[in-house]
């Protein structure tokens, strides 16, 4: 094929359940790609020399191979591609911001002036993972090297910290406060965008090469850090323990009833299951009208699952305009299909209550796009007296998580910056000797593939040192 | 799993279980509590506080009121079957000092958290002075436990079956008028009876602690539900406390808070009677 040709073949769009069906379901939205799919989009690879795409991929996918692969149909071979990088293709097919990570600096979607017109890497990862998995062998273990290691937290960077030093033949335990392991996987993203039984098979292959996994287990709590070290032998420990702390907004109102942290929201409704009405036991908020405070991942996440419970009507509250949102784009778009109203250049800045102490309404000011600032977004100017009410009878702010301070409080020996986040060398050691960390509670709210990048760095790193 | 050792009825529908959790026994501290969840599919997560732990028979004692869906769930339990998750321990364990004079107050259930807290009280060489509210003499909890540990107790039940015929605040009001004004106090129970335990403390200037009950998901600091407001500024329950300085507490909005979701509890309240019948 010329490359003329394989730019003459259309982006294949994603097959997803129609909107307004799926407004109304916990299933997923997404249905993944046919067979002809995924080869006609791996065909759309130019196969560049120079794969910039690598460059954006933060565990450095050799894209083009497995996409060379995906094009002849050897889709098991194109999986044993991205094996040798990720471990976790069928979540990060799945929930990577792409446009902003390998697509972004695709020839193909250069050329086409569009990075989502780029070759749908992430979709055809998804797709290989998703029916090839069965076919690869697990993963093979080096003997046993008799040294233990502690892995603190179950999200994605203790799931990739936990499978690189088993496979180099280390006993490892996962400890994890939470009843299910999976960390933001599970109790977080929900169940339309991530099916649970994905990061149920990759805990399972966890499970069956040998890892331990504690739940119900509360690090600095149950057992301190140190007494990990000291007492019960761990060799290493790695602490991937997240983002966990909810940020509020510091208004009036927010403590009334009906306002929510999205943590608490998503947590209820994913981990906890209230969606499922008939058997969960754990209680829902029943709305009507729901604002979501925030514009990122989070906030979609929460907004369409309001929708998903019932509410009839839901908007995004968010002071800067749709470009400047972080949350991926494609999110954003199903958003928008599924009748979320995104009020953009809007600002909460009161929540009113009626005399039972339930939330009645929103105050929002609307705001207008300034210089740019540190971050170089152009930050929001509030418009003097353009006060407005909203009514709505549920609140919820996603404006994003800090580090969870237990730990540090718990641990002083871990140097930590004003975020409270974990200051780490390059390789993730902490500065406290045979502990390291990584994902979340160094970067501050990131994302799945860069917490298991830090995940297997600090892995690496913990190897070097015990084999040393 | 945690495999429940021993459960004894205390009153009409108060329980207590020993349950094997060896290293939450081996960990905790008085003022600590623990989440359990009966299954981990599609129960609920729920706070009771440690009441007692053996570091060496690796048990903790839980004791607890049959109020609802899962504490009822709980309660039809018996020795020998098991609780699936038990998380802890979690919060701030009780700041401990030789006050001089402390009082404690306990109504109902809150007699069963108030009790570690006593005696580690008494322990550091305080004189304890407890107070224990029942709105009748069959649901007096814990009261001989209580005698062994105070140096004095003062009953006091709704309706004169038991003890004195008052509220808790009556003789906590006497004890801070009188010639032995408490230097501290402990007020464990329902949100309403700490609050006023608080308005009757706060004019003598004695210095009182709480300890709440808001409701709870993690019990880690990550959802952020059991927030109140203390002093005007936010605070995790969980976390942060659950004791805190009971003349700074915002009672009123916790109140408000913990009926959050009374429309589900009552229909798990209701399904429950539909499954297993009228029994407690
Ligand atoms: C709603 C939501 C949507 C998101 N959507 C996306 C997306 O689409 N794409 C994307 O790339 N990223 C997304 N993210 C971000 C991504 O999920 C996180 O960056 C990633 O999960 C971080 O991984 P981690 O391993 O550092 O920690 P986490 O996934 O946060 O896991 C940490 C785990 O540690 C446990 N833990 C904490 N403290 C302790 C302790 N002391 N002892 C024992 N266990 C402890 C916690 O219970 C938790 O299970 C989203 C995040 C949220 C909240
Ligand atoms: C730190 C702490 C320690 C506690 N210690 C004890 C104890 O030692 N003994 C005892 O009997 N009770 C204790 N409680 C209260 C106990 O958690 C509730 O009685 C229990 O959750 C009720 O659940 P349910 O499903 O049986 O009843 P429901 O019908 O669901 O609820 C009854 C009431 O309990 C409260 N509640 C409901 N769900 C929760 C939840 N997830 N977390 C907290 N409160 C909730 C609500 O105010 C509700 O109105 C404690 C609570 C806290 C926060
Ligand atoms: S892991 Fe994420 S960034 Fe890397 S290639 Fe896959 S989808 Fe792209
Ligand atoms: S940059 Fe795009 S077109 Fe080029 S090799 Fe990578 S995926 Fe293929
Ligand atoms: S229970 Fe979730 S933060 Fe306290």
């Amino acid at each position: 094929m010329t490359n003329k040709e394989r730019m003459a073949i259309p982006v294949q769009e994603m097959p997803a359940q129609d909107p307004l069906v799926r407004a109304k379901n916990m299933q997923e939205v997404a249905l993944g790609y046919t067979a002809e799919q995924a080869q006609l989009e791996s065909n759309r690879c130019l196969q560049c020399k120079t794969a910039p795409c690598i460059s954006g991929c933060p565990v450095s996918i050799d894209i083009p191979r497995f996409l060379g692969l995906a094009a002849e149909g050897k889709f098991a071979d194109a999986l044993g591609v991205i094996r040798e990088a990720s471990l976790l293709p069928a979540i990060c097919g799945r929930v990577c911001p792409q446009e902003s990570q390998c697509q972004a600096p695709c020839t193909l979607g250069k050329s086409l002036k569009n990075p989502l017109l780029a070759v749908a890497i992430g979709r055809v990862e998804r797709y290989v993972a998703d029916n090839c998995s069965a076919e690869l062998p697990l993963p093979t273990i080096k003997p046993e090297t008799g040294k233990s290691v502690a892995v603190i937290g179950s999200g994605p960077a203790s799931i990739a910290a936990a499978a690189d030093l088993r496979q180099n033949g280390h006993a490892v335990t996962i400890f994890e406060a939470f009843h299910k392991p999976g960390g933001v996987l599970v109790y977080g993203i929900p169940e339309f965008r991530l099916p649970k039984a994905i990061v149920d098979r990759e805990i399972d292959t966890l499970r069956q090469i040998g890892v331990k996994i504690e739940t119900n287990f509360l690090v600095g709590r149950t057992r301190k850090l140190k007494d990990l070290l000291t007492q019960d032998n761990y060799d290493a420990i790695f602490v991937g323990t997240g983002a966990g702390l909810p940020k509020f907004m510091k208004i009036e109102g927010e403590n009334l009833v009906g306002v929510f942290s999205a943590n608490e929201y998503l947590t209820r409704c994913n981990l906890m299951k209230a969606y499922d009405d008939g058997r969960a036991s754990t209680p829902i908020y029943r709305s009507k009208k729901v604002a979501v405070l925030g514009g990122g991942n989070v906030a979609m996440d929460a907004a369409r699952s309001a929708l998903r419970l019932g509410a009839e009507e839901v908007s995004i509250v968010y002071r800067r305009s749709l470009e400047e949102m972080p949350a991926r784009q494609e999110e954003v778009h199903h958003a928008q299909e599924e009748g979320i109203h995104f009020r953009t250049l809007t600002n909460a800045q009161k929540i009113l209550g009626d005399d039972q102490g339930r939330v009645k309404a929103v105050e929002t000011l609307t705001y207008t796009l300034g210089e740019k600032d540190a971050s170089g977004r152009r930050s929001p100017v509030a418009v003097e007296g353009s006060e407005a009410i909203l009514e709505v009878d549920t609140v919820i702010v996603a404006i994003g998580n800090d580090s969870n301070p237990l730990l540090r409080q718990t641990t002083p020996e871990l140097s930590v910056d004003k975020r409270g986040n974990f200051l780490v060398d390059e390789n993730g050691l902490t500065s406290m000797p045979r502990v390291w960390a990584g994902g979340d509670i160094v970067l501050g709210a990131a994302t799945v593939i860069l917490a298991m990048g830090q995940g297997r760095k600090a892995a690496a790193s913990i190897h070097r040192f015990l084999a040393g | 799993m945690n495999i429940i050792r021993d459960k004894i009825q205390l009153s009409a529908d108060v329980f207590q279980m020993v349950v094997e959790a060896p290293l939450i026994a081996r960990e905790r501290k008085a003022g600590q509590f623990i989440i359990l969840q009966l299954d981990s599919t599609f129960a609920e997560r729920i706070p009771l506080t440690i009441a007692d732990a053996d570091e060496i028979a690796g048990t903790i004692t839980l004791i607890f009121q049959a109020v609802g869906g899962t504490t009822r769930k709980l309660a039809l339990k018996n020795t020998g079957d098991s609780i699936e998750n038990l998380l802890g321990p979690l919060g701030q364990p009780t700041h401990l000092q030789n006050f001089g004079r402390v009082v404690c107050v306990g109504g109902g259930i809150g007699v069963a958290p108030l009790h570690p807290i006593a005696q580690a009280l008494k322990k550091v060489g305080n004189h304890v002075t407890v107070i224990m509210g029942a709105r009748n003499k069959d649901l007096v909890i814990l009261e001989k436990q209580m005698r062994a540990i105070a140096d004095e107790l003062i009953l006091c039940t709704d309706d004169g079956s038991a003890g004195r015929k008052d509220l808790v605040t009556v003789p906590l009001k006497e004890l801070c008028a009188g010639p032995n004004k408490p230097d501290f106090a402990v007020a464990i129970g329902p949100p309403i009876m700490m609050k006023f335990c608080a308005e009757t403390t706060r004019p003598f200037g004695v210095s009182t602690v709480c300890s709440l009950n808001s409701i709870m998901v993690d019990g880690t600091g990550m959802c952020g539900g059991c927030r109140v407001t203390v002093g005007g500024e936010m605070r995790f329950v969980c976390v942060d406390g659950p004791e805190f300085d009971a003349h700074k507490v915002d009672f009123d909005n916790m109140m408000l808070r913990s009926k959050a979701f009374k429309a589900k509890e009552q229909a798990d309240h209701e399904c429950f009677i539909q499954e297993y019948g009228a029994k407690k």
